[in-house]
């Protein structure tokens, strides 16, 4: 019996050796980066050297310079039009497929393909609805078109990425079709996973559809929406590869679009106006912004919750 | 009778939802096969005869099966390192009692929650320095330490790898790492390979890093390469050409999709059904 103890320890040293890839590699590329860029964000470096410590001056530009504000702007638009398409469509499914009086079926099939475009690279989903899209050639366009004629009207065609009132909204329905059905998933998983037993009773009650909704499926979902809302809100702050890939930086619409994210890669890896310093800043000034609004978010979503 | 006409209209709904997601897809392969010229002038679903020439403008351009090659070079290890390594990491830290386990659980959830952009720059930076721009390695090497991925292995590990397993396996003078590996990785593994799908379909997709340190057009990855076609005219100017190229870059994607669509949907609401 003396000599478990002992044994035991000569385990846990084990534990140790089982860690330590994880440790050393995540301290080099995790913990040093954030921490480096953390340094930077402080100094005036621009593209080679050590650059002089500024205190918080890079800070003090980044929150009055108007094109950032400007770019914020862009960004939380795009995002909250997307989100609002997203969720409510997402929303919409949920309480179709929950409804256990409607009986219907093919709930695999179809969450599979409404999961579909979340899985395509947004390089390539860029190109494609860059090239579908296009004003004068695009198939989105001539198919409109078409139909228009079927009723013998003439349709002036819609520079859907190129027009800076239309590209903003354009690049938030791509987003929301991206990601619907991710949304979709997780609600539904969710509700099922917690309240498959009340639609049972429901059916067995006889409830009727509005019912169900506004007593089970309501409330089941509410906490839910929020999870996936701050979710994608902290991806949505970050968006970068849509917009930066499908609009150039000489289209007219480019004021529009130009997400936070855009904005700072151009000061920290565009050639020619690199300043690595005040790029880092801005990096920061965003984790700033994304934490106050989870905190926020957070703080009502609790109180919601007594 | 309005129950009725009440469902059909749900399955219409539902339906051409479904067609809305797959719609552009269908229209990418059809147009993958016609001319630019014929693109412009009308829409069809039926498939024209100019892949071949399209397939030669994109071959002209970059070759997409050296961007396939490319990021399987990338993805695959990738995937591998953070599979073996985060179950091994989440094994470690749920079964054996050390000083700064509890801190490195606290480390791995407070990263969790950092958003990328604040370690790019100094990324960048550290690879730079490490003379490591072009190579694969700042891509493949950090996967060893996939924080989301040990804390949701961490969770699976706790409820579904019984401690007695272990114990007995000691017993009869069984290794630690043998152990791990004999015992533990086979009993977990449908959580790890529910998690490394989308690790590699991750890897796969990834655009912005790969972008920023791979600037050799031969070691570029899809993505990357793909990024590419904005600044060739010759296949701006036929959108045959792009709808092929977008078209080559999607088929793979959508071949593990359809081998592994169930894996793929139980690790997206895996996440969900915790909460």
């Amino acid at each position: 019996m003396k000599a478990k103890p002992s044994k035991l320890t000569s385990y846990n040293r084990w534990g140790y050796a089982f860690v330590a890839p994880f440790a050393i590699v995540f301290a080099i590329f995790n913990i040093y980066p954030v921490l480096r860029t953390l340094y930077l964000s402080f100094t005036d470096l621009k593209v080679v050297g050590t650059g002089n410590w500024v205190w918080f001056d890079n800070y003090v530009r980044v929150f009055t310079d108007k094109f950032f504000w400007k770019a914020l702007g862009n960004t939380i638009r795009i995002w909250s039009v997307n989100i609002i398409l997203q969720l409510g469509l997402a929303f919409l499914l949920v309480i179709i497929f929950s409804n256990l009086n409607l009986k219907i079926k093919g709930l695999q099939t179809f969450r599979m393909i409404y999961y579909l475009p979340n899985l395509i690279a947004a390089t390539s989903i860029a190109f494609l609805f860059q090239t579908l899209l296009d004003e004068r050639f695009g198939t989105f366009n001539i198919m409109i078109s078409g139909l228009y004629k079927l009723f013998g009207a003439t349709y002036t065609p819609i520079n859907w990425i190129g027009s800076p009132n239309a590209a903003p909204y354009t690049l938030a329905v791509i987003q929301s079709w991206i990601w619907f059905g991710n949304s979709f998933l997780m609600l539904m998983a969710s509700v099922q996973g917690i309240g498959q037993e009340y639609f049972e009773a429901a059916l067995i009650d006889g409830a009727n559809t509005w019912e169900i909704f506004r007593h089970i499926t309501l409330p089941l979902i509410n906490p839910i929406m929020m999870y996936v809302a701050i979710t994608s809100l902290i991806g949505g702050l970050q968006m970068f590869d849509l917009p930066y890939l499908m609009v150039n930086a000489s289209s007219t619409s480019y004021d529009n679009v130009q997400t936070v994210m855009m904005y700072l890669y151009k000061f920290g890896f565009t050639t020619g106006s690199i300043q690595t310093g005040y790029a880092s800043a801005v990096a920061y000034s965003l984790f700033i912004i994304i934490l106050g609004v989870t905190l926020v978010q957070m703080k009502f979503f609790n109180k919601d919750e007594k | 009778m309005l129950k009725k006409i009440n469902k059909a209209l749900v399955y219409a709904f539902l339906v051409a939802l479904a067609l809305m997601c797959l719609f552009p897809f269908l229209l990418m392969l059809v147009n993958a096969t016609r001319t630019g010229p014929e693109i412009a002038s009308g829409f069809t679903l039926i498939p024209g005869g100019n892949t071949l020439e399209n397939m030669k403008l994109v071959f002209d351009y970059f070759n997409p099966f050296r961007g396939i090659v490319n990021s399987l070079i990338v993805a695959v290890p990738a995937t591998l390192l953070s599979a073996y390594f985060s179950t091994l990491t989440a094994y470690g830290m749920v079964f054996y009692e050390f000083k700064g386990n509890k801190i490195l659980f606290g480390i791995i959830l407070v990263f969790m929650m950092i958003p990328g952009q604040l370690s790019l720059i100094g990324f960048f930076d550290l690879c730079t320095k490490l003379g490591l721009i072009n190579s694969y390695l700042p891509l493949i090497v950090p996967s060893i330490a996939s924080a989301g991925t040990v804390f949701f292995l961490r969770q699976y590990i706790t409820s579904a790898m019984p401690k007695a397993l272990i114990e007995a396996a000691r017993m009869e003078g069984a290794g630690e790492l043998y152990i791990f590996n004999r015992i533990v990785l086979p009993i977990v593994s449908p959580a790890v390979s529910t998690m490394g799908i989308m690790g590699f379909i991750g890897n796969w997709n990834n655009y912005l890093l790969p972008m920023i340190l791979i600037s050799s057009p031969d070691k570029m990855t899809l993505p990357v390469m793909m990024a590419t076609l904005r600044a060739s005219t010759n296949i701006n100017a036929n959108q045959g050409a792009i709808y092929l190229a977008v078209a080559i870059s999607v088929i793979p994607i959508l071949l593990v999709f359809a081998c592994f669509s169930r894996y793929i949907i139980s690790s997206v609401t895996a996440g969900a059904v915790k909460e």
